[in-house]
C-alpha cells in the first residue's frame, strides 16, 4: 500500500533528476530542482523520517532554491555548453557511484529489527530515558543530554560559519549603489 | 477510501510534473510548482490518517506556509529580477518564453 507511493514518488523523482541534467534554461533548472526536493520531502514522510523531510523542504525547496535565484542574478540564465564530452570526471561518477550501490547491498533491510542499530545503545536510551533525564521526549534526550557534547560542537561550528559568513557579507559593496552611479 | 483518494492526489501530482516539465512559459511552470506543493501537502495529510498518525496535519500546516514564502520568492526574481528591493523601472520583464 504505502510501497506503492513510494515507487510512484520514486519514478517522478527519477523523472525529474534527468530533466535536471538535460534542461539548459537556468531557471528552469532551479524551478526543477525545487521540484526534485518537493518529491523527496513526500518520500522521507512515507519512510517515517519526519525530522529529515522538515529538513529537506527548509532547506531544498526553500532556502537553496533561493539562494540559486539570487546567483542566477549574478550569472546568466543559459547553460554554456561545454567543447567536448570530458570521459575522465564521467568514468570517475560512475565509478564511485557504482561502489556506493555495490555498499548498499550488504546494508540491513528496511525496518529489520536485528540491525546493528537497534541492539547498540538505542535500548538502553528507550528504556532507561525516564529514570536518567526526566525527559519524556527520547529524540530530546539524546541530542541534548547523552550526545550533549556532541549538540555542542555542531552548534559552535554553525555559529562560526555564521560569523563568517555575516563578516564576508559586510565587507562587500552594496550591488544598488553600484547601479546608481553613473 | 484513503487509499482511493491518494491514487487521485498521485494521479494529480503526475500532472503537475508532466506541466513543469513542458513548460513553455515560466508561469506555467511557477503555477505547476505551486499546485504540486499544495498536492504534496494534501499527500502528507492523506498520508498521517492512511498510516494512523492525525499528527502529520500539523506538518501539513507548516508545509503550506513554506510553500507560500518559496512562491513568493520566485515571483518576485522574476517580477523584478531582484529579491532584495523593489526596482519599478524594470516591471516589464518575466513574459518571455523559455
Amino acid at each position: 500500500m504505502v510501497g506503492f507511493i513510494d515507487v510512484s514518488l520514486f519514478l517522478l523523482l527519477a523523472v525529474m533528476a534527468v530533466a535536471v541534467i538535460l534542461q539548459r534554461n537556468l531557471f528552469t533548472a532551479v524551478m526543477l530542482s525545487s521540484v526534485v526536493s518537493l518529491l523527496a520531502f513526500g518520500l522521507y514522510l512515507t519512510l517515517d523520517a519526519v525530522d529529515v523531510a522538515f529538513t529537506e523542504a527548509a532547506v531544498g525547496v526553500g532556502i537553496t532554491t533561493v539562494l540559486f535565484l539570487g546567483t542566477l542574478l549574478h550569472t546568466g540564465r543559459k547553460e554554456k555548453r561545454s567543447p567536448k564530452l570530458d570521459w575522465l570526471p564521467l568514468l570517475l561518477v560512475l565509478i564511485s557511484g557504482g561502489v556506493l550501490v555495490y555498499g548498499t547491498l550488504d546494508l540491513p533491510t528496511f525496518g529489520d529489527a536485528d540491525a546493528p542499530i537497534h541492539d547498540h545503545v538505542a535500548t538502553h536510551y528507550l528504556e532507561e530515558v525516564e529514570e536518567e533525564i526526566h525527559i519524556p521526549n527520547v529524540v530530546t534526550a539524546v541530542l541534548a543530554s547523552y550526545r550533549g557534547y556532541d549538540t555542542l560542537g555542531e552548534v559552535t561550528v554553525i555559529f562560526t560559519a555564521m560569523i563568517a559568513v555575516f563578516m564576508l557579507l559586510s565587507g562587500l559593496p552594496r550591488r544598488s549603489e553600484e547601479e546608481e552611479m553613473p | 477510501m484513503f487509499m482511493a483518494a491518494m491514487i487521485g492526489i498521485l494521479a494529480t501530482i503526475v500532472l503537475a510534473v508532466l506541466r513543469t516539465l513542458l513548460g513553455p512559459t515560466v508561469f506555467d511552470r511557477i503555477l505547476a510548482i505551486n499546485m504540486l506543493g499544495t498536492k504534496i501537502i494534501l499527500l502528507v495529510a492523506v498520508l498521517g490518517f492512511l498510516l494512523g498518525r492525525p499528527d502529520f496535519l500539523d506538518l501539513a500546516l507548516i508545509y503550506v506556509f513554506l510553500n507560500f514564502i518559496g512562491i513568493i520568492a520566485v515571483l518576485k526574481y522574476v517580477k523584478f529580477k531582484n529579491l532584495a528591493t523593489v526596482n519599478p523601472d524594470n516591471e516589464e520583464v518575466g513574459n518571455e518564453r523559455v
